[in-house]
């Protein structure tokens, strides 16, 4: 099939690509624009590993088509730390185990923040619900609760909490 | 009191930010410049001899480069030195569909995935065997023609008097279990970058990389030395990030070789990465397992004699088999006191994907049988099912009665803590109906006392390098795969140096700058290469100890090395006005001074004499100045004590120290649809010392998450040999909605071996949930599940046993393939032996018949 010149606006920036009007927008954002941080675990948006937010919407790019993203403005995982330093819910889920091998880990950070952006107070069963789009074969989900919980918090009180030592929690 | 200032303390992954920045890098990310793309061609058989490949169509194509069968690879290897069965693309037989027949190398996928549909590859189908219990009666078209009957490979252990220990009881359960088989489905799809350079001396194809998605590293070097032909020196393997192995990693997969003889014939770099259905093929999973189970107790709660059939469906080749079998058997001891054990094991063979090590390798499904009916033994005892356990407890020191060494023992605390969190006593029987509580242990090993390759090398080795800087550098061979073997590495020596985590760097798993490590399974890591970090920065905190010893005028007993500081004993705790102690170890203390490279501000403060204390640059610049180069290594090899008894098979099993947890789940089950609902589990683990703590109940809550997925819904449904789920929904891993609370408990024995007494805590406790939740089933509604997963129709056709209704037959007349009403789950897709025959509209039939036809 032959290459179309497409532009896509990627975390604030403008590319210019061509690409083939089947290619996926995962695949471009991966091998045209070498942007790696959405992963490609399943091909069939089972996982979520791919998600990115297309005009603020948390969608899968794997069973998206590039061209069809013209005009709207694309945020992967890259365009997810803030000036320079950890966002805090990319803060929260390290040090709260919220990532362990990290493979699901940067479709996870775009899909918490699609919740937080729309319900800033999300109660547990919301996040459960918004979580549940994406999968984790690590954490069994429970420290992620911990980690989008301190995130919140973090974001309201402008602070963040260590976990505590074990000899206080045991 | 221990009084650590790294060790014990929450901390964050020392990758955490590559990863929740998608700045790390696995395979798949990598590219490096000509890099062509890889594509396997598989078998649509599930036995089958190849007469003729024909590539000529697709070698034709415009931009494919080269076509790879296994003629170009024709030396077989395995993961196990007694199961070289298996060739990277098959020579002469497929085994399963999906086995590796040809591989396209193209300069995109999509041309690659065209050429696969030009190869001609002419079959001759064979019967084949996809139960258990079938193929071991096969007399002809042998699935390895070495192998008669089709077992791979069979056990019989007796230890102590089983016979007499069956006299002595006063309550006999017999039953069979069945689990099905489950696989790792890690997030990160396999994926290998093989790349050659060309020699500069010969002119030719020399050394070789490997970036792979890798459990095992040096293995992987070793059998792509085999099948390459060519020395372990000159290949060197790279493991990038890894996105979860569970096991299914630790062996080496045909892609990985594949990519390196593809990278061969088609003079370029090439990446594979195997899509996700591939990787359900690549399997290496858990085998459905037949377990006839029989234990006597008497009536005051002990046990006095276990016997076990155990008949481990493996698939197509060997892989881990063996010690997957022995594994069954040999941890029927070490967890509770047992006299006598008899064991008859058998691995057989079928045509499906091979099965090998899965988290908790070999002892999950047997321990799911044995706590079911050591409950159901409880119950006929009239005896709460806490108690049974605390009866049986071991008395270590000891050797259990299969040769195992039992040192460290949590079990006793870890079954107090978690019937005490869980309001046991209290709440037990005493749920509303249709809620239940569930109790049930486990156990696992802390690596394994003998290597697969028998051989006595060290099992890890660590080397560390300091220099003027101050910046710790410690190389490792141990494998991260998300488990924090590179954080636990770096608090190791950050510990023992007495310096701050971030002075720390690891550089791990990479063949040509790290030392051998055997890899990451077998939960090994922390108490081995935690060992041999522990004592490489032992040697090098010697060489700085005697040289700030000297400068402070006072003997190494009398130094401490804590928060980047040297000091003298006798100021501990009484820190210099406006420096407590502690502060100094938020910040890497002080820059690098241009006074301290020249040595001159050393000259300044030995003119001012002894002092009572030194930064951490200092000392290390002074035990350069004193010694020259400031390095260290560390080996760990298990202790011969620990290496287990003398009979055969007895290398699988042993272990320097076992984990401990005790599990209480809280279920309910709806009796009208038969659905299980997990609401909590407590989980209490003796890993013996949490060195970071946020990680350890990481550990705990997935492995728990992982036993009740086998508990409840996951299970790869076979037809013909053909999966029938090869996708994450359709497998039916469990999504945030679907998963329970889970509550981690850390009991720490402080083992006497282990790094500041660690032991496992990744695997353990996986096996205990599956048992605790069909317990939790049996307290709720009164049923006993034999058969894994608890799927809703599985509990139904108990709950209707129960009360002597028709079984009800969701599945009856139902033609699998037609999908109007076909159900992909619930178990009763499992056809026993080879099933009824393929619908008329079957593709696969369609083809046989059109080819009939020609």
């Amino acid at each position: 099939m032959k290459k179309e010149l497409i532009e896509l606006r990627v975390n604030g920036r403008a590319h210019e690509v061509a690409v083939e009007p089947s290619a996926l927008l995962l695949e471009v954002l991966r091998q045209e624009l070498g942007l790696t941080g959405s992963k490609r675990g399943c091909d069939d948006s089972s996982c979520g590993a791919c998600t990115v937010l297309v005009d603020g919407v948390a969608m899968m790019s794997c069973t998206l088509l590039a061209a069809s993203c013209e005009g709207q403005e694309i945020t992967t995982v890259e365009g997810v730390s803030e000036h320079g330093s950890l966002a805090a819910i990319q803060k929260a889920y390290g040090d709260w185990g919220g990532a362990q091998c990290g493979y699901c880990t940067p479709g996870f950070i775009m899909t918490v923040k699609s919740l937080l952006a729309e319900n800033p107070d999300p109660s547990e069963a919301d996040v459960r619900a918004a979580l549940s789009s994406n999968l984790c074969r690590c954490t069994g989900y429970n420290q992620m609760y911990e980690a989008i919980r301190e995130a919140i918090a973090a974001e309201r009180e402008g602070s963040t909490t260590q976990p505590e030592a074990s000899a206080s929690r045991t | 009191m221990d009084n650590f200032s790294i060790i014990g303390k929450p901390t964050a992954m020392v990758d955490a930010a590559e990863k929740t920045t998608g700045a790390g890098k696995y395979t798949d990310d990598l590219s490096v410049p000509g890099m062509l793309v890889g594509k396997i061609l598989h078998s649509p058989y599930p036995h089958a001899r190849i007469k003729r490949i024909d590539t000529r169509r697709a070698e034709q194509l415009e931009g494919v480069v080269a076509v790879v069968t296994g003629k170009d690879a024709p030396n077989p290897y395995g993961i196990l030195p007694v199961g070289h069965d298996e060739h990277a693309l098959a020579l002469d037989k497929v085994r399963y569909v999906g086995d590796n027949v040809a591989c396209v190398v193209a300069v995109s996928e999509a041309i690659a995935e065209k050429a696969l549909e030009l190869i001609n590859v002419d079959y001759e189908v064979l019967p084949a065997y996809f139960d258990p219990e079938e193929s071991m009666k096969a007399q002809t078209d042998l699935i390895h023609d070495n192998k008669p009957g089709n077992l791979e490979k069979d056990y019989h252990h007796v230890f102590g008097d089983p016979e007499k220990g069956f006299a002595e009881a006063d309550q006999v359960a017999e039953a069979r279990f069945i689990a099905n088989e489950v696989t790792h489905a890690a997030m990160e799809p396999h994926s290998t970058l093989a790349s050659f350079e060309l020699d500069p001396h010969t002119g030719n194809l020399g050394r070789l990389t490997v970036w792979s998605s890798t459990q095992v590293p040096y293995y992987l070097q070793h059998k792509l030395s085999l099948v390459l032909e060519m020395p372990m020196a000159q290949i060197r393997v790279i493991k990038p990030l890894v996105g979860g192995g569970f096991g299914g990693k630790s062996e080496v997969i045909p892609l990985e070789i594949t990519a390196a003889v593809a990278a061969r014939k088609a003079k370029a770099p090439v990446k594979i990465t195997y899509t996700r259905e591939e990787v359900f093929w690549a399997h290496r999973g858990r085998p459905r397992t037949i377990i006839d189970l029989k234990t006597g107790v008497t009536n005051d709660g002990r046990i006095t004699a276990v016997s076990a059939r155990v008949v481990q469906d493996g698939g197509a080749y060997c892989s881990y088999g063996v010690v997957t079998i022995l594994y069954s058997g040999a941890l029927l001891g070490a967890l509770y006191d047992i006299p006598n054990i008899q064991y008859d094991g058998y691995r057989v063979l079928t045509n499906k994907p091979a099965c090998g090590a899965m988290r908790g390798h070999g002892t999950v499904n047997v321990r799911f049988a044995f706590e079911s009916q050591l409950d159901e033994l409880a119950a006929k005892l009239g005896m709460d099912p806490a108690e049974i356990r605390r009866r049986n407890l071991l008395q270590p020191p000891c050797i259990t009665v299969n040769g195992l060494r039992v040192q460290s023992y949590g079990l006793p605390e870890c079954i107090e803590k978690t019937v005490e969190r869980s309001g046991w006593k209290a709440r037990r029987g005493k749920l509303p109906k249709g809620r239940g509580l569930g109790i049930a242990c486990s156990h696992y090993v802390s690596g394994a006392a003998n290597s697969i390759i028998r051989s006595d090398m060290p099992h890890s080795t660590v080397n560390i390098k300091i220099d003027r800087d101050g910046g710790v550098v410690v190389y490792t061979g141990a494998s991260e795969i998300g488990q924090g073997s590179d954080t636990m590495t770096a608090q190791v020596a950050a510990e023992t140096l007495g310096c701050s985590l971030s002075r720390v760097r690891v550089i791990a798993a990479d063949t040509d700058l790290t030392p051998i490590d055997i890899g990451s399974y077998s939960s090994r890591v922390t108490f081995m290469a935690g060992n041999a970090t522990l004592r490489a920065a032992g040697e090098v905190k010697k060489l700085i100890a005697a040289a700030a010893a000297k400068k402070m005028g006072c003997t190494v007993e009398d130094l401490i090395f804590r928060n980047d500081e040297v000091l003298k004993k006798v100021h501990v705790g009484t820190a210099a006005p406006g420096r407590p102690a502690e502060q100094s170890s938020a910040s890497v203390s002080g820059r690098v001074e241009g006074q301290i490279l020249r040595g001159s501000l050393q000259q300044k403060r030995k003119e001012e004499g002894p002092k009572d204390r030194m930064t951490f640059e200092e000392a290390v610049v002074a035990a350069i100045d004193f010694h020259g180069a400031l390095t260290g290594t560390g080996s760990y090899a298990p202790p011969q004590e620990a290496r287990g008894g003398k009979h055969k098979g007895a290398g699988v099993g042993p272990s320097p120290a076992y984990s401990y947890s005790a599990q209480v789940a809280e279920v309910s089950v709806d009796e009208e649809t038969g659905e299980v609902t997990v609401h909590k589990v407590w989980a209490a683990h003796d890993c013996g010392r949490a060195l970071n703590p946020v990680a350890v109940e990481g550990q705990i809550i997935g492995s728990v998450w992982m036993g009740m997925g086998q508990a409840l819904s996951e299970e790869m449904v076979w037809k013909d040999g053909m999966l029938m789920n090869p996708g994450l929904l359709e497998y039916r891993s469990p999504s945030a909605v679907e998963s329970p609370a889970v509550e981690p408990i850390i009991v720490e024995s402080v083992d006497p071996e282990g790094p500041f007494g660690a032991k496992e805590c990744s695997e353990g406790s996986l096996a205990a949930t599956i048992p605790a939740i069909a317990n939790a089933i049996y307290d709720a509604v009164g049923v006993r599940l034999h058969e894994s997963p608890f799927t809703p129709e599985r509990v139904l056709a108990a709950l209707r046993a129960k009360k002597n209704a028709k079984a009800l037959n969701l599945t009856e007349g139902v033609d699998p393939t037609s999908p109007a009403r076909f159900r992909e789950h619930g178990g009763s897709l499992w056809f026993k032996g080879k099933g009824p025959e393929r619908h008329a509209l079957d593709p696969s039939r369609r083809e046989v018949a059109a080819r009939g036809a020609d």
